[in-house]
């Protein structure tokens, strides 16, 4: 096996279809940077469903001075008992793996730390207008919502039972929706990054059909026939990732650092991540290319 | 040396066989020259050789070999044990005499040194000594043929297949050709010549078949191109 040929054959290949080349480069770099951020998209939206489920995910609220909803406008402030007859029925109930009492005092603490940089706010809010509350954490996020809040919402003392995924679930279809958007477009691009290198090797083998049939008289073997095409349709697909890694490199920085901005989520993907998803899009590049210069050959280049 | 056994080949879509029950023997060393009008299985009987078409019927040896056992991917080994030479050339027009040579050599793998060592006397045995430079187009058409001998001689095989070698050339320049030919047979490997040239056919005095709509209607030692008219 002589390297220095089988470059010099790849060298000619790739410069004398110059033009199917650069569109082969483009299309792989696209359609493999649409897939990464597809996969950033995932990994994000994963992250950020398990840094909440970790957390509370039902709070429930109990009445204070003031508070209009639930039962707190017919029975006024929530009483130690009533807090005590509630605490007993979360208890007992076996869907709920914890429920942390939070009085007023500490739920004042949190809110003022929250809203630090929002002063007027701060000021204007008494420390027994906050509510106390339950926070609990359930066994089964999903299913068991519902039917818990449905059992501590109109007892005594009660003013709101709130399912936190709720609130998250506008940020979670946001970013389902961006995901599967993106994820389609990858896949179209990808089936035309596949034809795109099925005719740049049909039209390199083509183009070439003069020495590939004297290497065949000759006696070349099969593989030292086709492998300068192979290596061309890899190489291209390798410069392709290439960009699509500096593509989502750039992804990452710019895009889902804003997307952070707008919804502090508390996550963000990690350098690690990143890496994960580029060496993804080298295999995916490797596969499609290989794959195809590899089927293409054997329908193209037969001896 | 090429044994064919009862051979039929009938191409998809045609009617008549473009060979049919061909027996044959050809021994190691000889010089055949195979004749016959277009169409009468010449250039089948040299693909049936090289395995670049099966045979509908029969057996064929090559070098000892069974052609229909011979798997796929040994059909380079048994290529590059033959050597071919066609009408039209088929030289790399973007090479020069010494690369195409060397492509032969080259994509079978084999060492540079063996390289520099082999071109230089293939190209003095055909004749082109001090033309190693030059790119095809600026030989003559005896010349490029001489080259494309080269190569196919290059890497000594057993068997040298030359499809109307002198199709192309003038007949003052044929003899030329054919005295190459002669010179590669008298190495020992064995030629087969498929040719319309009846005047070298008459002058070389060697082994002569002839098909005819695929049947061999001729075959006789130290022949002559019409001698069954």
């Amino acid at each position: 096996m002589r390297a220095q040929f089988v470059f010099s054959e790849v060298w000619i290949g790739l410069r004398r279809n110059l033009t199917m080349t650069v569109a082969l480069i483009v299309v792989v770099a696209i359609s493999l940077s649409l897939l990464g951020t597809g996969l950033m998209f995932v990994k994000q939206v994963d992250n950020t469903r398990t840094y909440w489920q970790s957390r509370v995910q039902l709070s429930v609220y109990l009445c204070s001075p003031g508070t209009l909803g639930g039962t707190c406008q017919k029975n006024g402030p929530v009483t130690q008992q009533e807090i005590a007859t509630i605490q007993q029925e979360l208890n007992s109930n076996r869907d709920i793996v914890s429920a942390k009492f939070v009085t007023q005092a500490e739920a004042y603490q949190q809110f003022r730390s929250e809203f630090h940089d929002n002063q007027p706010i701060v000021k204007y809010t008494a420390a027994n207008q906050i509510p106390s509350s339950f926070e609990i954490r359930l066994k089964n996020t999903e299913a068991d919502a519902l039917p818990v809040s449905q059992v501590v919402d109109g007892y005594p003392g009660v003013a709101s039972v709130v399912d936190d995924s709720s609130i998250l679930g506008g940020f979670y279809r946001l970013l389902d929706g961006a995901r599967n958007a993106v994820v389609i477009i990858a896949i179209f691009l990808l089936v035309a990054a596949i034809l795109l290198v099925a005719n740049t090797i049909r039209l390199s083998a083509f183009n070439r059909r003069r020495e590939t049939s004297i290497m065949r008289l000759v006696g070349a073997s099969n593989f030292y026939v086709q492998l300068p095409f192979l290596v061309e349709g890899m190489i291209a697909g390798l410069i392709g990732w290439l960009v699509a890694a500096g593509l989502l490199v750039l992804v990452k920085s710019v895009l889902l650092s804003n997307l952070h901005n707008i919804f502090p989520t508390g996550v963000t993907l990690t350098t690690a991540d990143l890496v994960e998803v580029i060496i993804v899009a080298m295999i995916t590049a490797l596969l499609i290319c290989g794959a195809t210069s590899f089927l293409t050959l054997r329908r193209y280049l037969r001896v | 040396m090429i044994h064919f056994d009862n051979v039929t080949k009938t191409y998809a879509n045609q009617g008549r066989p473009a060979l049919e029950n061909v027996n044959l023997d050809v021994e190691k060393g000889e010089f055949v020259f195979l004749v016959g009008p277009s169409g009468s299985g010449k250039s089948t009987f040299l693909r049936l050789v090289l395995k670049e078409e099966r045979p509908t019927s029969g057996r064929i040896h090559v070098a000892g070999k069974d052609l229909a056992r011979l798997t796929n991917w040994k059909v380079p080994h048994l290529r590059r044990r033959i050597g071919c030479v066609f009408q039209d050339f088929r030289l790399l027009p973007n090479k020069n005499v010494y690369q195409n040579i060397a492509f032969a050599l080259e994509v079978i793998g084999k060492p540079r040194r063996f390289i520099r060592k082999v071109v230089p006397e293939v190209i003095d045995l055909v004749g082109l000594e001090g033309k190693r430079d030059r790119m095809p187009d600026e030989l003559s058409g005896g010349e490029q043929q001489r080259v494309a001998m080269a190569r196919a001689f290059v890497n000594r095989p057993m068997i040298l297949l030359a499809d109307e070698p002198t199709g192309n050339i003038d007949p003052a320049t044929s003899i030329g050709i054919m005295k190459v030919l002669d010179r590669i047979n008298r190495t020992g490997t064995t030629v087969v010549m498929a040719t319309h040239d009846a005047a070298i056919v008459d002058s070389m005095r060697k082994r002569v078949i002839e098909l005819e709509y695929g049947k061999v209607v001729r075959d006789q030692s130290r022949g002559v191109y019409g001698q069954a008219y």
